[in-house]
């Protein structure tokens, strides 16, 4: 029987991969598709307890986040496509103008 | 209530900047002649109240008292005594000197005045302001403009001049308003003339404790003075002449209003200690003003050494000692700002400012010899100069006040120290004007009309109240009288 | 009956030409400098015959003493310093000298100093200078007489250096001010230290409260205070140094200002205070003491000098000290009477020279000679004044040495004989000046004036010093002693005693040396000094008190040593701490700012690291 637990531990693996790919990744491209990653954890998690706890709140808050992922994907692509015309690179290790 | 004329002597310098500000298009010589007239017009109103001043009511007078954070009980509140009033006179008077001895300045004209003009409304509200809070904002907003005149129109290692007056007064500030806030909680009130904690409680004396350094570090005293010779070399003259005129004198004029005002009982307990360090500024500017070779921090130095006779007077606590500290920093304030207004003139005329490069200067200028001769004698104390009146008020004073024990010694002590004032003044003088004329200076000009305009009239106030001291001590005592 | 606006006048009038002067005259009237000469003789003559009204009233006045109020000058709280004037016989006497002495240098300066591109200058600091001499005479209480006690050394200062060009000047003038400011320094703590003790300044009230209020002990400091002012200015030991230098100011100055009133102001200032003096024997010993070891001490270098005016420098200290040992020995007439007396043959003394110089063009002795031919009236008041100072009946100069000589021998014998030697000194060295200068035959001169061009000096010149030297002779006649309450003697009486007989022979002696040395060549010098050669180089030197006080003390200890100690201490340890600080704050955010580097990674991985921590930290210590 699958129980939350594992619906629970599949998120929390999700969103591992998610974490190690957004601090370890220099692509700037990998680390939009890890944060996708991330959020997709979230949203498994989310449908997770309203199924368990017979709430529509969770599958509601789901959408939501299925739509901001959209907007923050189309946003950060274009910051991304931006940085690679002014600097030829989309290696974020190259970027660092918050520095001092 | 009446005529509001202190509301409008401190702003009459603001609103002059803000039209100087929004004039369009001033040309140079508009806008000096509209700083010209606002300094001037602030001069004579101050003129009108010291001649309205009620001598035989003493006390605060032109008082205005209007609601301004009712929360924290917090009013603008105006008001002067004899010790305000002398400080307001001298402020307008340098103030407008300054305007006429930056006639010269050509660079971001109209920025310039615009700030000179600010700096005069904060000196005139720190003066005349008798709500804490008040006081305390126009005390800190004096930063601005001197900041940015420093740094700006300076000369030399201006930045670090301009930040190191503006760390070292920020620090001072902080310990005021730490010290204002903790008089705030234990009484209630923000208003000085209310205000008189007799006892000598830890805390009481953490209070004055606070205050005093933050006025310590203006005026200046041995160990805080470093700022002081950076800032007066690096600033334009004008600037200088406000700055040991009148700024550093802010300082005198708190510890008078505020902590012995305030705070009798502490002052009392440790004036032994304050005024040893009085003596040791006293001496120690001095002896280390004779081995200055750069004129403008000689003269910054001899400002410690001179500071170190006032803060001696204040902390003798006797109605004479206090009045002559307070003649003295008048005196102090015009002699000196007019030693700056002459060093501006000589740097002018030369390009030089060392010693050891200028010489035989009285030939080609022996106007400027001249008054500078008389400035320099004033400061070291000739009779028949502000300088004398004053510092012999303070020995008189001192000395006779028994306020605590060697109080004798203290004076006699500082007295040696007009002997080396006589030293390096008259030492600088021989090698700046005597001796042989030196062939490269054969073409310099004297002071033309223009610039004879604001030293004449310093040198007339100098003999003015050297010969007849009681023009002000007569207003000032009335002040003193209240507080001691 | 005297008004006192009269009395305010006699000083204010030339204070008042000073201020016409500075102000108009010279602003306006530049191309015609006489107008500033005869305002400032207009101004002193009205002085003069204020003064001469003055003592008058005086003498007439009832114990001798013009009272006036005192007016308010500053107030606070219960005190008041007050200003007044009070005219008594000490006061009217100064008066008289100070205006004679004066209008005759004025009246003398028109020609010495004709042609000086300083001209308008150097009468409105005399007139200033005599205005604050009198003021300093007729003050009635200490604040006011200190205000023009500074004031005439400001003069001082401003005529010695008057030639400011002239790098000796200028240091001259500089090291005037300073020597007498040490002294004032004692004065000013004195007055400062009567006030608190008393509660007054007034002179007349010290007299009597003074010594009720004070003990023995503070009543002698408070004598040494105002003493030790009284040494800066009569250039007394150890503060003698200034005064050998005050002569490169212009001669005529120095002989109103640096031989007949202002250094003479100490000696004044004594009298007037005297009977604070007189309540403390020890004070009294401190003055004699230092009077009469300054009268051979300077005396002795007066000897071996070849510059005609510094001889008479060392004079002037001599005989200052002379009029100090008089009030020690207790007697203040005799003391002003010699003033008086020296004030006139000294300044004639001082006029001659310049008189001299104006032929010559020099100042060395070594370089005069034969003058007795060229300038017979400027000789023969040059010799009147030297009999004059040597004391020989029946001249001025012998009535007053001899009645302080009298007084010596009866308090301190000591200082009685070193005052005998002092005048055998005195006749020496003042005959060594007249052979050199008019003896013998013309020796050149500087940049060598031939001796066709030597001429008398215009009348201008000569007939102030005739008066000068009528003066000379007869002031000695007059009962000033007895005027000031002293004994007088007897003009033909006095020489049945035999005390002045050993002082006349003492000076005869003097004379004859001189006479036998620089001569009739009986003895030549140069053998003498070959002789005597270590002492001569002591004498030379100035026994080295200018070095000492200048090298070593000033520059060497003071300004090179402790003031570059503080100096460093000020810059190293002040500031370097200030600055330290400032530094170590840069140096701790350049280290931290590394932990910025702009990787957002690095951010988020902190970030993540934290919540984790927290994370942690809930279960470990969660209850």
């Amino acid at each position: 029987m699958i129980g939350l637990e594992h619906f629970l531990i599949l998120s929390a693996i999700l969103f591992s991969i998610g974490i190690y790919g957004v601090l370890v990744k220099r692509n700037a491209i990998a680390i939009l598709m890890s944060i996708e990653i991330m959020l997709n954890a979230v949203n498994i998690a989310m449908v997770a307890f309203s199924r368990y706890l017979a709430l529509l709140t969770g599958q509601v808050f789901a959408i939501f986040i299925i739509t901001v992922a959209a907007a923050e994907a189309a946003v950060g692509l274009a910051i991304v496509v931006a940085i690679y015309r002014s600097r030829r690179t989309v290696d974020v290790g190259e970027v660092d103008l918050m520095k001092w | 209530m009446g005529f509001p004329y202190l509301s409008i002597i401190v702003f009459l310098p603001l609103a002059g900047a803000i039209l100087l500000a929004l004039w369009p298009r001033p040309s140079a010589r508009t806008v000096r002649l509209l700083s010209l007239s606002f300094a001037l017009v602030a001069f004579i109103l101050s003129i009108v109240v010291f001649f309205l001043f009620d001598r035989s009511a003493g006390g605060f007078q032109f008082v205005q008292m209007v609601d301004w954070i009712p929360s924290i009980n917090a009013h603008y509140f105006l008001g002067v005594d004899g010790l305000g009033l002398t400080m307001l006179l001298l402020t307008t008077l340098l103030g407008l000197v300054a305007v006429l001895v930056s006639w010269g300045i050509n660079m971001r004209v109209r920025e310039y005045f615009c700030w000179l003009l600010v700096l005069e409304t904060c000196l005139l509200g720190v003066f005349s302001s008798l709500d804490l809070i008040l006081f305390l904002l126009f005390w800190e907003f004096e930063l601005v403009p001197m900041y940015l005149l420093i740094s700006i129109w300076g000369t030399g290692r201006k930045d670090y001049s301009a930040m190191k007056y503006l760390i070292y007064t920020i620090l001072g500030g902080a310990m005021i308003l730490a010290g204002i806030l903790l008089v705030y909680f234990n009484t209630g009130t923000l208003d000085m003339t209310q205000i008189q904690l007799t006892g000598t409680t830890p805390i009481i004396t953490t209070m004055f404790f606070l205050l005093f350094l933050g006025f310590a570090i203006k005026l200046p005293m041995f160990p805080f003075h470093t700022w002081l010779p950076d800032a007066h070399t690096d600033a334009p003259t004008a600037v200088s002449v406000m700055l040991a005129g009148v700024l550093i004198k802010m300082g005198g004029y708190g510890m008078i209003r505020l902590c012995v005002s305030m705070f009798p009982g502490v002052a009392h307990d440790y004036a032994p200690i304050l005024a040893a360090f009085a003596v040791v500024s006293v001496l120690y500017g001095a002896a280390v003003t004779l081995r200055q070779t750069d004129l403008k921090r000689l003269i910054a130095y001899s400002s410690i050494s001179h500071m170190g006779y006032v803060l001696l007077g204040i902390f003798c606590l006797s109605e004479m000692s206090l009045t002559g500290a307070t003649l003295q920093m008048f005196s102090h304030g015009v002699i000196t700002g007019l030693l700056f207004a002459m060093v501006g003139l000589v740097y002018d005329k030369t390009h030089h400012r060392l010693i050891p490069e200028l010489g035989g200067l009285a030939r080609r200028m022996p106007v400027i010899a001249a008054v500078f001769s008389i400035a320099g004698l004033a400061a070291l104390g000739l009779p028949g100069t502000s300088g004398f009146a004053a510092e012999f008020l303070v020995f008189l004073g001192s000395f006779s006040s028994g306020a605590f024990r060697f109080v004798e010694l203290y004076t006699v002590l500082g007295i040696i120290g007009i002997v080396i004032t006589a030293g390096y003044i008259l030492w600088m003088l021989q090698r700046v004007f005597f001796g042989p004329p030196k062939a490269e200076y054969e073409e310099v000009e004297d002071a033309n009309r223009l610039e004879m305009v604001p030293i004449f009239t310093l040198v007339a106030v100098i003999l003015l109240i050297g010969v007849y001291p009681a023009i002000l001590t007569n207003v000032i005592g009335l002040g003193i009288a209240g507080i001691v | 009956m005297f008004p006192e606006a009269a009395g305010w006048a006699i000083f204010l009038v030339p204070v008042l030409s000073f201020a016409i002067i500075s102000l108009i005259t010279r602003p306006f009237f530049n191309s015609r400098p006489r107008i500033s000469a005869y305002i400032t003789i207009a101004s002193i003559s009205s002085s003069l015959i204020l003064s001469l009204w003055a003592l008058v009233s005086v003498i007439q006045a009832p114990g001798h003493a013009i009272l006036l109020e005192p007016h308010d000058w500053v107030t606070i709280g219960s005190t008041t310093i007050q200003v007044g004037i009070a005219i008594d016989s000490l006061t009217a006497v100064m008066l008289i000298v100070i205006t004679v002495v004066s209008l005759m240098v004025q009246i003398y300066s028109q020609g010495y100093m004709h042609g000086d591109g300083g001209y308008h200058r150097y009468f409105a600091f005399m007139s200033l200078f005599t205005g604050s001499m009198l003021g300093l005479v007729l003050a009635s209480n200490l604040v006011m007489l200190y205000v023009f006690w500074e004031l005439v050394g400001l003069c001082s200062y401003l005529l010695i250096g008057f030639w400011f060009h002239r790098p000796e000047a200028a240091r001259a003038a500089v090291k005037a001010f300073l020597v007498t400011r040490i002294g004032d320094f004692g004065f000013l703590a004195a007055i400062i230290f009567l006030y608190a003790k008393t509660g007054t300044f007034d002179i007349a009230e010290l007299y009597v409260v003074a010594p009720a209020l004070l003990s023995a002990t503070a009543l002698t400091w408070a004598a040494i205070g105002i003493f030790s002012g009284a040494v800066g200015k009569s250039a007394q030991f150890p503060l003698h140094t200034w005064l050998p230098d005050a002569m490169e100011g212009p001669t005529p100055v120095s002989a109103l200002i640096h031989a007949a009133t202002m250094v003479a102001a100490g000696v004044y200032l004594v009298a007037r205070t005297f009977p604070l003096f007189a309540q403390s024997p020890q004070a009294m010993t401190t003055v004699a003491i230092i009077g009469g070891f300054t009268a051979i001490f300077a005396a002795s270098m007066g000897l071996v000098m070849t510059d005609i005016k510094r001889v008479l420098a060392y004079s002037t200290i001599s005989q200052l000290g002379y009029m100090m040992l008089g009030l020690g020995a207790g007697s203040v007439a005799f003391a002003i009477f010699h003033l008086a007396n020296h004030a006139f043959f000294k300044s004639l003394l001082f006029l001659g020279a310049g008189s001299v110089n104006h032929a010559t063009g020099t100042f060395d002795m070594r370089e005069m000679g034969g003058l007795k031919k060229y300038m017979p009236w400027t000789y023969a008041a040059f010799l009147i004044a030297s009999l004059s100072i040597a004391g020989i009946w029946p001249l001025a100069g012998f009535w007053s040495k001899d009645g302080i000589l009298l007084h010596a021998w009866g308090s301190t014998p000591v200082l009685f004989y070193l005052a005998m030697i002092t005048v055998f000194m005195t006749a020496f060295y003042m005959f060594r000046v007249v052979f050199l200068t008019f003896g013998g035959s013309y020796r050149g001169g500087s940049e060598a004036r031939s001796a066709h061009a030597l001429h008398e000096s215009p009348k201008v010149m000569l007939i102030p010093m005739v008066i000068l030297a009528i003066l000379s002779i007869t002031s000695g006649w007059l009962p000033i002693s007895g005027f000031l309450g002293g004994e007088s003697m007897g003009f033909f009486e006095v020489l049945s005693h035999p005390m002045p007989w050993v002082s006349l022979i003492l000076a005869g002696l003097g004379i004859l040396l001189a006479y036998a040395m620089y001569s009739a060549k009986w003895l030549s010098p140069e053998a003498v000094g070959r002789r005597f050669q270590a002492l001569y180089r002591v004498l030379w030197n100035k026994y080295w008190f200018d070095e000492l006080y200048e090298r070593v003390f000033i520059f060497s200890v003071l300004v090179d040593g402790l003031f570059l100690v503080l100096q460093w201490f000020d810059t190293y340890i002040v500031d370097g701490l200030v600055n330290g600080v400032a530094g170590a704050t840069i140096a701790a955010g350049g280290i931290l700012r590394r932990l910025q580097t702009g990787q957002l990674q690095v951010y988020g991985l902190a970030i993540f690291i934290g919540v984790l921590a927290i994370a942690a930290c809930l279960f470990i210590f969660a209850p």
